[in-house]
């Protein structure tokens, strides 16, 4: 590439945000390049294997901020490499919340309702498909009994995976050796590239500057494809329009570097970060008591010890998803398996003395990491988390070659995501040490500050210019022809895995940035079915298209 | 007191010791404090990773160690502790103070916080994932952390496969307000 590369549109990021725009704009006809700072890994490079430089670090980016860590995806296809592919969509009252605002901080224009077209054309592009009691892991069927014994319900999670083809590895967060997981790799990337987009890997978008004609420049640095920390000469590419979809932890930070030569920022850009409320408690399970109380047993005579069999996220507990509670005390508990490395240094001994996250009861709780059951709690927490000044490039201080470093987001949790917190590990309490079943302590938030997998809301959509980044229709303010598309849009905590709603809400922004490309002279249209061919989940948003994001 | 590179060494043995704890490797171990029975960091390997540049803490060892003797010297002021002089200051601690400076170190708060917990992941990491070996080849030469955690061997071609996998019972009812697709309402 050299300087005077130019393009219709430029995409930063490749993961759910990214991928859907890229795919339906060169579908219509638009010139579009996709930057992804990460490397372009094929189904055979998906590796079994904890070795620092496989594709578990490889494509996995671990950014430890101030209070918050957060996880995902470094790689082309992005978060949805390294997902665990459950797929439910927000419950309603989520879009009613108020959060940390005293008002509702959805637009008014969206509600579940008003989504769901959105959400049936994902379901249909990736494709989402339900479950049943067969599909489900022997840690998922183990938390739907202990639910029950409990007098609670359990369900089956909707999911992105062909369980045709899951050979149940429990390998997902180093990318599916077997196209199981229906990743981006397997539906909108393949469908973007066969209209002609291009995907440059290990591009690293630095920031952005507005030219004479009103078009973008794009700076970017090549990254060392083995040592991320390395970078080896930068480039620019200019475009009409430029979509932003790094993911909520790296979307604002290239913005914040850009207002220098864009002018400044929106007040939201970079605040209202949300971890969507998560959390994790880990239980050490009685296994004879198991096989007493709820009569559990695998056809090979062990109760469970099955900790690492299974496909991540199977099964959902949804009770405390009922919209006439209080905000702050709706959550949902759901099974996890966690890979180690990451997965176990957190974990605490249950009612052991301190220290109970490392030292000899630690490593007697790691000798039963078979008969362990991770619960993932997906609360309401306040949208805390705000970005510091940029790091000289990316969204870190690279530590490691790969996957760990040190970002400047702050979070700082309020009263009301503390209470929901406690809340959720109550509940996992008392559904898991009944009758004797288990132990069971969260995972401590003080070696790396809280953690999730699902950073949100950095660069929100809202109706309000005080308490949002971006317009409803996913345009930044103040600076049109930029648009983001990925989580950083996304408003506030869902309670729920959140990469059904992400890809549905970059499903609705693409009439808008149609609009925006024709307005600036390109010839595109709007129309695409599914990656596929797939019509069906096409017929109502092609009536909605007229309305969306106008 | 022993040579640069040997004071290095038993210093962040003793580290990884804390962190996950084995038994002595021999009568007078005097890095690994012998809290725990079977192998601990030490033994599954930490200095190995420790050392492995991908890391990124690699460089950053001898500061560690020095300032990890350091910080037992003062604390052993501090609890009015008489150190044995041929030992590195932190080796000298018993278990339970080496316990006790580590978690001050890491606690929220303490200005050096990052670089003892990121010295503790990996650490633990020697432990729980071998992140050092390819890990098909650690469960094969019986690594001491994966045959402890109870991983299992893969297949032959180095891939791991479940083809039983699930109760294949229903477990529980469902959410009464579940949609079609299977979502909450």
């Amino acid at each position: 590439m050299n300087a005077y590369d130019k393009t219709d549109v430029v995409i930063v990021g490749s993961g759910f945000g990214g991928s859907i725009p890229a795919y339906h704009l060169a579908a219509g006809g638009a010139k579009v390049t996709v930057l992804e700072r990460g490397p372009w890994l094929e189904t055979k490079e998906f590796e079994h294997d904890y070795l620092l430089g496989s594709s578990y670090t490889r494509a996995f980016d671990f950014v430890v901020g101030d209070g918050m860590s957060v996880l995902g995806g470094n790689c082309v296809g992005g978060g949805s490499v390294v997902y665990f592919a459950a797929m439910p969509r927000a419950p309603k009252f989520v879009f009613e919340r108020h959060g940390s605002i005293g008002r509702r901080m959805w637009p008014s224009a969206l509600t579940r309702d008003t989504l769901e077209p959105w959400y049936d054309r994902v379901s249909d592009s990736l494709p989402v498909s339900t479950q049943d009691w067969n599909d489900v892991s022997y840690a998922g069927g183990l938390w739907a009994a202990l639910c029950d014994h409990s007098g609670r319900t359990a369900n089956p999670a909707p999911v992105a995976v062909d369980n045709d083809r899951c050979v149940n590895c429990n390998f997902m967060m180093a990318g599916c050796r077997f196209d199981a997981k229906r990743s981006l790799l397997t539906n909108y990337l393949p469908a973007a590239l066969a209209h002609g987009a291009k995907i440059r890997p290990l591009h690293e978008v630095q920031r952005i500057e507005r030219i004479d004609d009103g078009d973008y420049r794009v700076h970017f640095n090549i990254v060392d494809d083995e040592d991320y920390r390395v970078q080896s000469g930068s480039g620019t590419i200019d475009a009409k329009v430029v979509i932003i979809a790094a993911g909520a932890g790296a979307t604002p930070v290239i913005l914040q570097r850009s207002e220098s030569a864009l002018g400044t920022m929106p007040h939201a850009v970079g605040r209202y970060f949300s971890g969507n409320g998560e959390r994790l408690n880990t239980a050490i399970i009685n296994e004879e008591r198991v096989r007493e109380v709820l009569g559990l047993s695998r056809e090979d005579g062990k109760v469970y010890e099955a900790n690492h069999i299974g496909k991540g996220p199977t099964v959902a507990n949804w009770d405390k998803l009922d919209g006439s509670l209080p905000e702050y005390e709706r959550y949902s508990l759901e099974q996890l398996y966690f890979p180690p490395g990451l997965g176990t240094i957190l974990a605490q001994v249950p009612g052991g003395d301190e220290p109970r996250w490392f030292g000899p009861q630690k490593k007697e709780i790691l000798k039963q990491w078979a008969s362990w059951l991770t619960i993932f709690l997906m609360t309401e927490d306040d949208n805390e988390g705000v970005f510091g000044a940029p790091p000289p490039t990316g969204n870190a201080y690279r530590i490691s070659q790969q996957m760990l470093g040190r970002g400047p987001l702050k979070y700082d949790p309020t009263p009301n995501t503390l209470h929901g917190w406690s809340l959720a590990d109550a509940e996992c309490k008392e559904i898991l040490e009944k009758d004797g079943l288990a132990k069971v302590a969260p995972w401590t938030n003080d070696v790396v500050g809280a953690y999730t997998v699902h950073p949100l809301a950095s660069c929100r959509i809202g109706d309000d210019p005080e308490t949002s980044a971006l317009h409803p229709n996913h345009e930044l303010r103040n600076h049109p022809g930029i648009f983001v598309t990925d989580s950083a849009s996304v408003p506030g905590a869902l309670t729920v895995n959140p990469a059904m709603t992400i890809a549905a809400l970059a499903e609705r922004s693409v009439p808008g940035i149609v609009r925006a490309l024709q307005a600036r002279g390109v010839d595109v249209t709007y129309g695409a079915p599914a990656p596929d061919g797939s019509i069906t989940g096409r017929r109502a948003v092609s009536k909605l298209s007229l309305v969306a994001g106008s | 007191m022993d040579s640069d590179e040997q004071v290095k060494v038993s210093t962040l043995e003793a580290y990884a010791d804390t962190i996950v704890p084995g038994e002595k490797r021999f009568p007078d171990d005097h890095a690994i404090a012998g809290a725990s029975a079977g192998p601990g960091a030490v033994v599954a390997g930490a200095l190995e990773l420790l050392h492995t540049e991908a890391t990124g803490v690699t460089v950053g060892l001898p500061y560690l160690a020095q300032s990890l003797n350091d910080h037992a010297k003062v604390y052993a002021k501090e609890h009015d502790l008489t150190l044995d002089e041929t030992l590195p200051s932190f080796v000298a601690l018993s278990f339970v103070d080496r316990t006790a400076l580590v978690r001050q170190l890491t606690a929220p708060g303490h200005p050096e916080k990052d670089g003892w917990v990121s010295l503790a992941l990996f650490c633990n990491m020697s432990f729980d994932s071998a992140a050092h070996k390819h890990t098909a080849e650690a469960i094969a030469e019986g690594h001491p952390g994966l045959l402890a955690m109870g991983y299992t061997a893969p297949d032959e071609d180095g891939l791991w496969r479940f083809p039983k996998f699930s109760y294949r019972r229903e477990l529980a009812q469902l959410h009464p307000d579940t949609t079609p697709s299977g979502s909450p309402a």
